[in-house]
């Protein structure tokens, strides 16, 4: 058994607000503050995190007896267990208000102490005003105003107007009931969505602002009807629950893992649309082999290449912004798509288009290293103007990317390879080519101008000579 | 299986088991077997059954007249022949429930000739509508409480996917459970050579009764002495209209035909507590309604806050007391299950509830009607006959009834499956020459819930009462199973033990169990009180360890009595 302590003084103050007839009698309010008697109540303690109400055990004292600090003066039974409730005060048990076996909830007083013998009558007053004015005053009622735990002086508001008392009216499930006490949601105003228009355990996590747990006991045959039910009741969340599969895992997202599936759902706003080119890597190859042995990397070859195209069609690395206008960006960031611990991030290559060759490869393995190292710093990976992506080295030969929000166009590199070409007099030959896929957002980009932009990338890349200046 | 048991005639072991068998009943005055639930002879199958009727026939053989071979048809088996001349048997029990099988089981053993008279099926309500179908659902329930507890199974490092279930599967499993052991019962009787009659059975007067179905086929048969055994019904209180759908017994709930997602239960006994446990383990949310202040009104009052703080405050449970519901209205019509509440007391209209289901758990009343009680001028009282403590049937004017005895629900004494066998036995001991008075308070009780509630003897304010009626000083030992090791390892520390007895001669008044299968262990207790063991001797058994049991073993050394141990020292047994 263990002990609280838990009593207010009344003569003061009313530490609480319950709309019962005792404060809002005009008589007891006009004569507390003239005898400065010393009443104070016990009222029902918080005996756990999760107790909302009470229920009186038995009282140890009985009215009348002489109380000593300290002293245990009832049990209460929270929802945990019965404990000893003792009184920090010297006095006279003068009234019981809430007798054994009834329950009140958590800072509504249980009975009133006197200090004096004098004050009894008076206090017995008070809670025979108390309990016979509100016989009924369970729970539900009390609710709104008991945990407040402003001191007010008397006389107290009209709390008694906003006691609705629809008896019967109001049907809820004995999950959402008790949701609702724990809570503190007054089930009187909710709106329930169950069958017959019962008040369920999910409205009040709603009106609780809970997202509701995955139900654990899915029951196997009526699960798809239990989805289907909730779908057609609200529509704008369709496609929330999935069928369990048994024996699946349930990993949650990493903080780069969510911020891609963010970005990713946000993307769909944006009205995309692809453009593919196919071109002849030969020139390239031939390059690559040569500049391999100074540390440049395929990667800054085609950021390269990309930025010099860019700087002849800034269209496409312009940004829409609010849908109504073209940001021209003054820089060209060449952003790369990198996949890295099961992640994947974008560092970016900024002014691309005026960082030499060599410098650009120097640029990019430090920030591969630092975004191995997870040390990149925002502007080093969210500062793209225009995004890569290069799917090649896995012997992807196509593939479609979607388009980062806040840039104009992603470009998706497949794999440069063998094919047979007939040129212009008819002669065939071998050569190497890749497929360029090109996703833009049309609001400011047009096909004209993403045809145009690959055709001066593909310039680019089949002379590459200019890459090197 | 008849040509098997006259095989075993010619063999030595039934002569050395008979001998057995009579030294046991010379030295026990209470049965050996006193059968919990009919669960009992089942176990041995059809071979124990056959060693015991070969038994019987190496007796009867003994005295080899089969004089007045009766003029029903029945066939004359194992069971021998009346022993005295001019009846028909020397038992006929009507019902063969739990105790009427668990009487006609001991007649048989006693050597008299005894037929069963059934109206219905064999096993009666507790195998068919009863304990039996009901522990299996519950047995699903166990388990599937137990996979949806998330913070239970981590705390074993169990990972589990979300549990579910085939509510078809469920029932099945209920519903054959109960065909098995229905058909163990009837093969027990069978075996032992009880006459099965079939149809109901009307006493026509003394000593004389007649069975059949309709007017067709009635026989009339006499008897030495009549056990009325016809148990008991659903209670159904007026008002409450039963569709066997939305608004139903325990007789539907145990088939288990829907799951509603609420469902109000009326009543808080044990049928309550342990549907209301099934129902909330496959999802459903439940309502108590319960005409008395508080939950659990049967069970004694510290064990019954205990187990509501376990069994329904955390679940999805709210109840309405002190009322009654004095209308219920099926689902139709496109509406729900309609309840009306009314104040226990002053009988005014209090509430309306709207659920989807109802299931009512009011009690059980007895069966008794057509009976021919009249023929022998036998009144009812609210429909249970009268007995004495001998389970002998008053008459109107008070007097005993010759011949006639009534066991089980329908003399209401204890509504119990195996104390209606009890009892049954002990009429069997006293139509045998031997009297016997059955004490009731050694019979333990047990609700399956999750965990179990078990009881036996009296309540802490039941002791008290007769305390100050009597005169004596009763204290109170309790234990918790936080402290046992078995429990911990389970993860099933919640809940108590409590024993209330007498210091002064360390007699157990008492013993209350709420935990992990309390229901098992609850047989220590009451065998100390059926065999009239004290404290300060059973305190020196020895428990295993680590079992569950050390939580009693715990218990009766935590009591303090004032006498020592009444047993002399026992000779030192060298290892």
């Amino acid at each position: 058994m263990a002990s609280l302590s838990f009593s207010s003084s009344v003569s003061s103050s009313t530490p609480f607000l319950r709309p019962s007839a005792f404060f809002l009698k005009p008589r007891s309010i006009s004569r507390l503050p003239l005898v400065r008697a010393k009443i104070r109540e016990i009222f029902m303690p918080a005996l756990s995190s999760t107790m909302t109400e009470g229920k009186i055990v038995s009282w140890v004292k009985s009215e009348g007896d002489v109380l000593s600090k300290g002293e245990p003066v009832v049990v209460v039974e929270s929802d945990k267990a019965d404990m000893d409730v003792e009184t920090f005060y010297d006095g006279i048990l003068a009234a019981i208000v809430v007798n054994d076996g009834e329950t009140a909830p958590v800072g509504a007083p249980i009975g009133l102490l006197a200090e004096t013998e004098d004050e009894i009558a008076e206090a017995k007053a008070k809670a025979a005003a108390q309990s016979s004015s509100a016989p009924s005053a369970t729970a539900t009622k009390v609710e709104e105003s008991a945990p407040v735990a402003t001191k007010v002086e008397a006389p107290a508001p009209a709390v008694a107007a906003a006691a609705p008392a629809t008896p019967g009216k109001v049907v809820a499930t004995p999950y959402a009931k008790k949701l609702a006490k724990q809570h503190k949601v007054d089930i009187n105003k909710l709106v329930g969505t169950g069958p017959f228009g019962r008040i369920t355990p999910e409205d009040v996590e709603k009106a609780a602002g809970i997202t509701p747990a995955p139900k654990a006991n899915v029951i196997a045959p009526v699960a798809p009807a239990a989805s289907a039910a909730t779908s057609t009741a609200s529509p704008a969340k369709a496609a929330t629950s999935f069928p369990e599969i048994p024996g699946s895992n349930v990993v949650p997202f990493t903080t780069m893992q969510a911020a891609v599936s963010k970005n990713m759902v946000e993307s769909l706003s944006v009205p995309t649309f692809r453009v593919g080119y196919p071109i002849s890597t030969d020139a390239l190859d031939a390059l690559y082999e040569k500049v391999k042995p100074k540390g440049v990397t395929m990667t800054a070859l085609l950021a390269k290449a990309a930025a010099m195209a860019l700087v002849q069609h800034p269209v496409v690395n312009a940004t829409c912004k609010d849908g109504k206008s073209f940001t021209y960006n003054s820089s060209i960031n060449i952003a790369v798509a990198v996949a890295i611990n099961g992640g994947l991030i974008t560092p970016v290559l900024q002014d691309a288009d005026k960082l030499d060759l060599y410098l650009l490869s120097q640029k990019w393995k430090e920030l591969v290293e630092k975004a191995r190292a997870k040390q990149l710093q925002p502007q080093e990976y969210n500062s793209g103007t225009f995004t890569l992506s290069n799917l090649g080295m896995f012997g992807v030969d196509r593939f479609d990317a979607i388009l980062p929000p806040g840039q104009g166009a992603i470009m998706a590199v497949g794999a440069s390879k063998p094919t047979v070409v007939a040129d212009k007099d008819g002669f065939f030959s071998v050569k190497n080519k890749m497929l360029v896929n090109v996703t833009a957002d049309h609001r400011i980009i047009y096909g004209a101008d993403l045809a145009a932009f690959l055709q001066t990338f593909s310039k680019i890349i089949e002379n590459p000579e200019s890459l090197t200046m | 299986m008849q040509s098997a048991i006259s095989l075993s005639l010619s063999s030595p072991s039934p002569i050395a088991r008979s001998g057995v068998a009579n030294t046991s009943n010379a030295c026990w005055p209470m049965p050996r077997s006193l059968r919990f639930c009919g669960l009992r002879r089942e176990a041995f199958d059809s071979a124990a059954s056959f060693d015991a009727s070969s038994l019987r026939f190496v007796r009867l053989n003994l005295q080899p007249k089969h004089s007045s071979l009766s003029k029903v048809s029945a066939v004359l088996k194992g069971n021998g022949a009346p022993s005295s001349s001019g009846f028909d048997y020397d038992l006929v029990i009507i019902g063969a429930g739990v105790g009427g099988h668990g009487a006609a089981l001991h007649a048989v053993e006693q050597g008299l000739k005894t037929a069963i008279i059934e109206g219905d099926v064999v096993g009666g309500t507790c195998v068919n509508r009863g304990c039996v179908p009901s522990k299996a659902l519950l047995a699903v329930s166990g388990r599937m409480r137990e996979l949806q507890n998330e913070h239970h199974m981590k705390s074993f490092g169990l990972q589990v996917a979300a549990a579910g279930y085939d509510r078809q599967g469920v029932a099945d499993h209920a519903n054959n459970l109960a065909s098995k052991i229905r058909s163990n019962l009837t093969n027990s009787l069978k075996a032992l050579g009880v006459d099965i009659l079939t149809g109901v059975g009307t006493i026509l007067g003394p000593q004389k009764l007649k069975y059949g179905k309709g007017d067709s086929g009635e026989k009339i048969i006499t008897a030495k002495d009549i056990i009325i055994a016809t148990g008991s019904v659903p209670l159904v209180p007026k008002g409450i209209e039963v569709d066997g759908k939305t608004v139903i017994t325990s007789d539907h709930a145990l088939k288990l035909e829907f799951v509603p997602d609420w469902i109000a239960i009326v009543g808080s006994g044990y049928i309550g507590l342990e549907f209301s446990d099934v129902y909330t383990a496959l999802g459903s949310e439940v309502t108590f309604i319960e005409a008395l202040d508080q939950l659990m009104p049967g069970f004694d009052p510290e064990i019954g806050k205990l187990a509501q703080r376990v069994l329904i405050n955390p679940r999805k449970i709210d109840s309405y007391t002190g009322v009654f519901a004095s209308k219920i209205t099926p689902a139709k019509d496109g509406k729900p299950v309609q309840i009306e509440l009314v104040d226990a007391k002053t009988k005014e209209p209090k509430d309306t509830l709207e659920v989807d289901a109802a299931l009512i758990a009011t009690g059980r009343a007895p069966f008794t009607k057509g009976l021919g009680l009249e023929n022998i001028n036998v009144q009812t009282q609210r429909g249970f006959v009268p007995v004495d403590e001998r389970m002998r049937v008053i008459d109107a004017n008070g007097k005993l009834v010759p011949h006639l005895y009534c066991i089980g629900d329908a003399n209401g004494k204890m509504m119990l499956a195996h104390a209606a066998s009890a009892q049954g036995i002990s009429v069997v001991e006293q139509v045998t020459g031997k009297d016997h008075v059955l004490n009731h308070l050694s019979i333990p009780a047990a609700c399956f819930t999750h965990p179990e509630i078990s009881m036996v003897g009296l309540t802490e304010p039941q002791a008290r009462e007769k305390a100050q009626k009597e005169g004596f000083e009763v204290s109170v030992a309790k234990t918790s199973f936080k402290a046992n090791t078995k429990a911990l390892a389970e993860n099933e520390g919640e809940g108590m033990a409590k024993l209330i007895y007498r210091p002064d001669n360390g007699e157990i008044l008492g013993v209350h169990i709420f935990g992990l299968h309390a229901a098992d262990l609850i047989h220590e207790a009451s065998n100390a009180i059926a065999m009239g063991t004290r404290i300060q001797d059973i305190k020196f058994a020895v428990h295993a360890h680590p079992t569950l049991s050390e939580v009693l073993d715990e218990l009766f050394k935590s009591a303090k009595v004032k006498v020592s141990s009444s047993s002399a020292v026992a000779e030192p047994v060298p290892v």
